[in-house]
């Protein structure tokens, strides 16, 4: 298939793969952790899961797979409140498909679904807008959710409405954005990250020099990566480059969709119609300064939040479950105390095991199961997982 | 055919004249007689069914001459929407019974044909769907020899649901099943996969894609017996639906406790279903198939089954796209075109597009 072939030439990697394995092997000398690059975006997680990428790489690099999953980092307490404005009669409320199973403090949506809410698995909030248009006794809600990536398509959506005048239609507004994520990340004082893959089609909206503090203030290699097997390789490969030439600037491997200076017509439509808030509560990270978006008072008509006046109540992580560890790489997916036991996709106790770009859920289902056992048999043994 | 024949007078056929069925259709007097008379007997045409007797009869001597041990099956058929490319509700509702009954090995013989209907459906559709079932069933030689009918208020079902049992006999010495596989038996499809689940995907009409997909929806019988004829060691055979091959395989890693490992590259995808998965993020190893089966035979024997099912319509793209090995019993593992490799496991629930 053209364009997909390609990025996914067996030999073409076994290029890469004899090039990075120099060049950890040459750069891992001397050190005793493997180099750790992490990839910021769920998208990257699933490509490296979904292809082994993992087991093609040599064991002197480790890959942490980023907080880059917008719905394992959704807080329950925001899970509850759509599982709420689920629950108002009258209203249709619409959401992309892996939303539907990440677990309230009481429900999901699906489950909301089955008790006899108005729940409708959309594509774009698009067709949310045209279900508005079609039910106009209806009030249509849209759970917009998801990084720079998703929101101009929200964005251009709700000038559309305004435009049309439809008044039936609002967003819950859940859109974070990654830079003062990763900022936390690195101000971490467990960090050991050696460089990052940046995000590609967040990169698409945003462009490459947001990123540049991370490469100068603190002097870390990002490498923005598109999703194609190959490009996963390639950033990689570019990243040790750096990290052998001692150099550390922000580089573009996706450059056949990423332009440097990002996308103007979707950064006026997301600035028309968002503003930051002064800070988001992430799953597992805790609350982050300036990290999410809200509507502008212009469009407050079209923000489910004050329409239905919306309780957003906090609720605390379960206790047990160490998904903000995990995100930040501290420790891996199976060195969580709950994997596979209390925390698995049947039963998610924490997020990161609920969708498909979750690193959890991508190591239960895809990931070297031998080698987990191993190592949790090991590390049971050694005291270090009780 | 060999169902006992309880009275040969015809006798006068009834007619509905209303365009959609109502709620007098389903009270068990002269308009239900009507709607099963109209719909059902006429299309299904015979005289078995004919005489409305509560029960269908057969005799035991007759079905022995097939072989020593009777099968039975049943599925229950709701799909939206009832009518897509490439077939529609009927269609599979003999099929999908006929393929359980084949992929035991058994000869296909009798189908039951149980119907909900929900009120306000038109009784055209209805007829349209009887057809389809009975030219499908006259295709795969399958006669429906007793049924039921039943309405049901607006909203207490979605348009029509449809229960198909299916009783067949399997000749002596065919013995198939799931715990059966050995270590180097090698695994086939006979086609491409994942038509089906995209095709009624595409049709539900959320993404509009212009695409000539359709469902694969097929009676894999005739296609079996050839198998069955090539590869006379063939061990286990199951029919590729809800959960895709990817299901299928983990269910035979578990049931003889053997590794299996598959080939991303061998494993046959139309280009038009790879790139439907590619836009929605789903894998096609888990699209729900209604013509395809999986197979596993004795490596000796792996050829054979090959050119088998390659000689018959219904097989024309199979291929060999593993092996049962020492891995990790239970497990299936997939190496990937790229190089590297993946545990392919169970699904937890259905296949949710991704965000981005």
């Amino acid at each position: 298939m053209k364009y997909v072939d390609e990025f996914r030439d067996p030999e073409k990697a076994k290029t890469l793969l004899a090039e990075i394995n120099a060049l950890a092997a040459k750069l891992h000398a001397g050190m005793d952790r493997p180099l750790q690059i992490m990839e910021v975006c769920g998208g990257h997680t699933h490509a490296i899961f979904r292809y082994g990428i993992e087991s093609m790489l040599p064991d002197a690099i480790e890959l942490i797979h980023g907080p880059g999953c917008p719905v394992c980092v959704l807080p329950m307490g925001r899970v509850d409140d759509c599982v709420a404005l689920a629950e108002i009669p009258n209203v249709i409320f619409t959401t992309f498909g892996d939303a539907m199973r990440v677990p309230g403090s009481k429900k999901s949506l699906l489950q909301a679904k089955s008790e006899g809410c108005d729940v409708r698995m959309v594509y774009s909030p698009l067709d949310a807008l045209k279900l508005a248009k079609e039910n106009p006794d209806k009030e249509v809600v849209f759970f917009a959710l998801g990084f720079e990536t998703t929101m101009p398509s929200t964005a251009m959506t709700v000038l559309q409405a305004e435009r049309e005048g439809v008044r039936n239609f609002s967003l819950f507004c859940n859109h974070i954005t990654i830079i003062p994520t990763v900022k936390a990340i690195l101000d971490s004082p467990e960090l050991t990250l050696d460089g990052f893959l940046g995000p590609g089609h967040v990169s698409m909206v945003i462009g490459n020099a947001s990123y540049n503090f991370i490469a100068e203030q603190y002097g870390k290699p990002l490498v923005v990566a598109g999703f194609e097997p190959l490009d996963v390789l390639h950033a990689i490969w570019m990243v040790l480059k750096q990290l052998d030439e001692k150099r550390s600037v922000v580089e573009n491997q996706y450059s056949r969709v990423v332009p440097e200076d990002g996308n103007a017509v979707a950064l006026d439509a997301i600035g028309r119609v968002f503003e930051l808030r002064g800070f988001f509560e992430w799953r597992g990270l805790g609350s982050i300064d300036h990290s999410g978006v809200r509507m502008r008072d212009a469009y407050a008509l079209y923000d489910a939040e004050r329409k239905f006046s919306v309780k957003s109540i906090k609720i605390a992580d379960p206790k047990s479950c160490q998904c903000g560890e995990v995100l930040k790489g501290v420790i891996k997916p199976w060195e969580c105390k709950v994997f596979g036991g209390a925390c698995t996709p049947e039963t998610p106790l924490g997020a990161l095991m609920v969708s498909s770009e979750g690193a959890c859920a991508a190591y239960y289902q895809y990931g070297d199961v031998e080698k987990i056992h191993t190592k949790r048999a090991e590390m049971l043994k050694t005291g270090t997982l009780s | 055919m060999n169902v006992v024949q309880l009275h040969k007078t015809p006798r006068r056929m009834g007619h509905v004249n209303v365009p959609k069925v109502t709620m007098a259709h389903g009270g068990g007097g002269k308009a239900m007689r009507d709607l099963i008379d109209d719909v059902f007997i006429s299309a299904f045409d015979n005289e078995t069914l004919a005489t409305m007797e509560d029960q269908a009869r057969f005799r035991l001597a007759d079905l022995a001459a097939y072989g020593d041990r009777l099968a039975m099956t049943t599925d229950s058929y709701v799909i939206h929407p009832l009518k897509f490319p490439g077939g529609d509700i009927g269609k599979l509702a003999v099929c999908g019974t006929v393929n359980d009954l084949a992929v035991g090995g058994a000869v296909p013989l009798y189908l039951s044909c149980a119907v909900i209907i929900e009120e306000g459906i038109e009784v055209e559709l209805l007829r349209e769907i009887a057809r389809s079932m009975a030219r499908t069933a006259r295709e795969a030689g399958v006669m429906f020899v007793t049924g039921d009918t039943k309405v049901v208020d607006r909203g207490a079902c979605d348009k029509l649901f449809i229960n198909t049992t299916g009783i067949g006999v399997i000749r002596e010495g065919i013995n198939l099943g799931a715990d059966r596989v050995k270590l180097g038996d090698a695994f086939l499809v006979n086609g491409l996969l994942g038509d089906h689940g995209a095709a009624i995907l595409n049709a539900r009409g959320d993404m509009k894609l212009a695409t000539p997909l359709e469902s694969d929806c097929a009676a894999l019988h005739g296609l079996i017996a050839d198998l069955l004829a090539a590869a006379p060691g063939t061990r286990f055979i199951r029919d590729a639906t809800r959960g895709g091959i990817a299901t299928v395989l983990n269910e035979v890693a578990d049931a003889s406790q053997i590794g299996v490992e598959i080939h991303e590259d061998k494993t046959p995808l139309r280009d038009e279903v790879r790139g439907f998965c590619e836009i929605l993020g789903l894998d096609p190893l888990y699209l729900a198939n209604e013509g395809k089966l999986v197979t596993a035979v004795p490596a000796a024997q792996a050829d054979a089954a090959l050119a088998a099912m390659r000689n018959h319509a219904l097989g024309r793209e199979a291929a060999i796209i593993g092996h049962a090995t020492d891995g990790r019993p239970g497990r299936v593992v997939m190496h990937t075109v790229f190089g590297g490799r993946r545990i392919v496991d169970m699904l937890v629930g259905e296949q949710l597009p991704r965000i981005c």
